[in-house]
């Protein structure tokens, strides 16, 4: 028999892309609307309060995505992904910082307000050209990047795998984490950055401002899925699948598995740096506590709800657990942590393939 | 990478293992094993556990490093070449337990070992050709596997897998097949499937098979290597092997 090409039913597709999608480019025509055209008496304005709460979602879900990719897919479990979502904060941060020029509390025309109080007379080297938008939107890409690339390089080259990369990765997220709430690194230390005014001239507690900004991550999320997509459904994805369920034997075909991971990381760590970039000036502060161990933790508990290895399942997951987070936390904040492993827990034992896995599985191969 | 060898070594062998020696705390796996597998050559590997076959196929595959000695794929220096490149430079590797990718298809197995470009952003952008499309066709057919191309790997039976894995070698296009213990585990049937599908290939590959199954051996062999202790103990057709008192001794007389 002839393998017919065009019935092709790929491994490992999972149902929902299109209308997650569809919900996304919806979302970024209807969310404004109800935000500035809805009257804020009618019960279908959406307030300006929600509307950053789900933009705040939406960046958790672009994050959630970077790690479904590398450890869903490719199967290494990074516990550092937060350190590429703070990197790409700080960036952005570091950008609206320059922003906000001799608005300050000391109202210095170029030292944020913490290096004046830290007695700095000068602009350290590495925030030149932060004052300008596109230098910083590449810094936003460039500085995940960068330490994904040498960091990935060294480890996957040593062949560190499994636990002990998560360990090594958490170690990661600790050590950036102690180097950032130190004043003299010329981050803003344990303050971080806040108090930002404006983006690109734009005041930033208006609230087209912030519509703005919200259409901005959805699109940015559904191209980043739409990117995640097209890899995993490449011949290079199920390379990364393959390297997920039998590395050596990748190895023995001709690929090149560390040069794979690298690849994947790398772009991981950009999508997650893009994410921190538009959460920053939703939430209006980056401090070190971004870089948190437990963070990186909290991203992995969000895929393996939403369904590892499934590219939807990732975006719902983070949805659905910070949604319980805010609920929670607002509710009844000391029982938070213990549901959150609780529903690890659950997950791990009851649903292996997370939430997705509850659904008919449509494209799945025969 | 590529030293130049004397033409009298050259003749008709594809590989060329010399004094290889690989310990593991003091044990020796291989010692000084001295090896030469013609070209188009059905080469079986046989010995008790723990004779070194696993290890020698790791040292042929790049897995494994050895203290001492030479190997050498016609020209090609293994020993400085990674896993990677000497399964680009022709040498396919069947494992002992079958390893597929249980989670893609058939078809997918078969078209992630085609020959071809490798790197990722390549394979990223990799269509799949026609001519390519007629290969996997071809190889799913030799391997018996035409009505099973669309189903997830893990599905198949214990037997199926070993052929697919076969199968992803073949599409690699080796010139050296190595094969270890095809048959283990398999039923009657599909270890007679087996050894013809073994025989079928020795036309255009060089194929090497590590097996523990004497009956399998007998009816594949042209020429049996006997490994003991990290070394060639004796090696000939079948007969003569069988004969040979020090083989009867450590292995074929338990």
């Amino acid at each position: 028999m002839r393998p017919d090409i065009r019935r092709l039913s790929p491994s490992g597709d999972s149902p929902g892309g299109t209308a997650l999608v569809g919900i996304l480019l919806a979302s970024a025509i209807v969310v404004p609307v109800l935000n500035l055209l809805v009257p804020a008496s009618s019960p279908l304005h959406l307030s300006t309060y929600v509307l950053a709460l789900i933009g705040k979602y939406l960046c958790y879900a672009m994050l959630a995505l970077a790690v479904d990719l590398i450890w869903g897919y490719c199967g290494i479990m990074s516990l550092g992904h937060a350190v590429f979502f703070a990197l790409g904060g700080y960036a952005m941060g570091m950008y609206l910082m320059r922003e906000i020029g001799p608005r300050g509390v000391y109202g210095d025309p170029v030292l944020p307000d913490f290096m004046v109080f830290l007695n700095w007379h000068k602009l350290p080297w590495f925030w030149y050209g932060f004052s300008h938008f596109p230098f910083a939107m590449l810094m936003v890409l460039v500085v995940p990047a960068l330490l994904a690339l040498v960091f990935g390089w060294l480890a996957f080259r040593s062949r560190v795998t499994g636990v002990y990369l998560a360990i090594i990765t958490q170690a990661l997220s600790y050590a950036m984490m102690l180097a950032f709430f130190r004043n003299d690194m010329g981050f803003g230390g344990n303050n971080g950055f806040t108090d930002f005014k404006d983006i690109l001239g734009y005041d930033l507690q208006r609230d087209t401002t912030r519509v703005v900004l919200f259409v901005a991550t959805a699109v940015a999320l559904a191209v980043a899925y739409v990117a995640c997509r097209a890899i995993t459904r490449s011949r290079a994805g199920r390379v990364i699948r393959a390297v997920r369920d039998a590395e050596s034997r990748v190895r023995f075909l001709g690929y090149s598995v560390e040069s794979y991971k690298l690849w994947v990381f790398v772009f991981s760590a950009v999508v997650a740096g893009v994410a921190g970039a538009l959460y920053v000036p939703q939430v209006g502060i980056i401090n070190p506590s971004e870089f948190d161990p437990i963070n990186s933790i909290e991203i992995v508990i969000w895929v393996a709800v939403g369904g590892r290895g499934t590219l939807v399942g990732a975006v719902a997951g983070a949805v659905l657990v910070n949604y319980a987070k805010t609920f929670f936390t607002g509710a009844l904040p000391e029982v938070w942590l213990y549901a959150l492993g609780a529903m690890f827990v659950f997950v791990t034992l009851f649903l292996p393939r997370g939430l997705m896995g509850l659904l008919p599985r449509s494209s799945e191969a025969r | 990478m590529i030293e130049p060898q004397p033409a009298e070594l050259l003749q008709g062998a594809i590989l060329e293992l010399k004094d290889l020696t690989v310990s593991f705390d003091g044990f020796k796996a291989l010692n000084a094993l001295s090896l030469r597998v013609e070209k188009g050559e059905l080469r079986c590997i046989i010995g008790p556990n723990g004779a070194g076959k696993t290890t020698m196929m790791d040292v042929v595959t790049g897995k494994t490093r050895p203290d001492a000695g030479s190997a050498f794929f016609g020209e090609i220096d293994l020993l400085a070449l990674s896993e990677p490149e000497i399964a680009q430079a022709g040498i396919g590797r069947k494992f002992q337990k079958p390893t597929v990718f249980e989670r893609l298809t058939v078809f997918e197995n078969l078209e992630l070992s085609l020959w071809g470009d490798k790197r990722f952003v390549k394979t990223l952008l990799a269509r799949l050709t026609e001519p390519q499309r007629d290969h996997i066709s071809d190889v799913l057919d030799t391997v018996g596997l035409g009505s099973h191309w669309n189903v997830l790997a893990g599905t198949l039976s214990h037997g199926q897998k070993q052929w697919l894995e076969i199968g992803m070698l073949l599409m690699q296009e080796p010139d050296v097949l190595l094969v270890d213990e095809p048959v283990a585990g398999m039923t009657p049937q599909e270890t007679e499937r087996t050894a013809n599908l073994l025989l079928s290939l020795m036309a255009e590959h060089t194929v090497v098979v590590v097996e523990h199954d004497m009956e399998f051996v007998r009816s594949i062999a042209r020429r049996v290597t006997v490994l003991h202790e990290g070394r060639v103990l004796a090696e000939g057709n079948m007969d003569e092997v069988q004969s040979d008192p020090r083989v009867i001794e450590v292995y074929l007389g338990e």
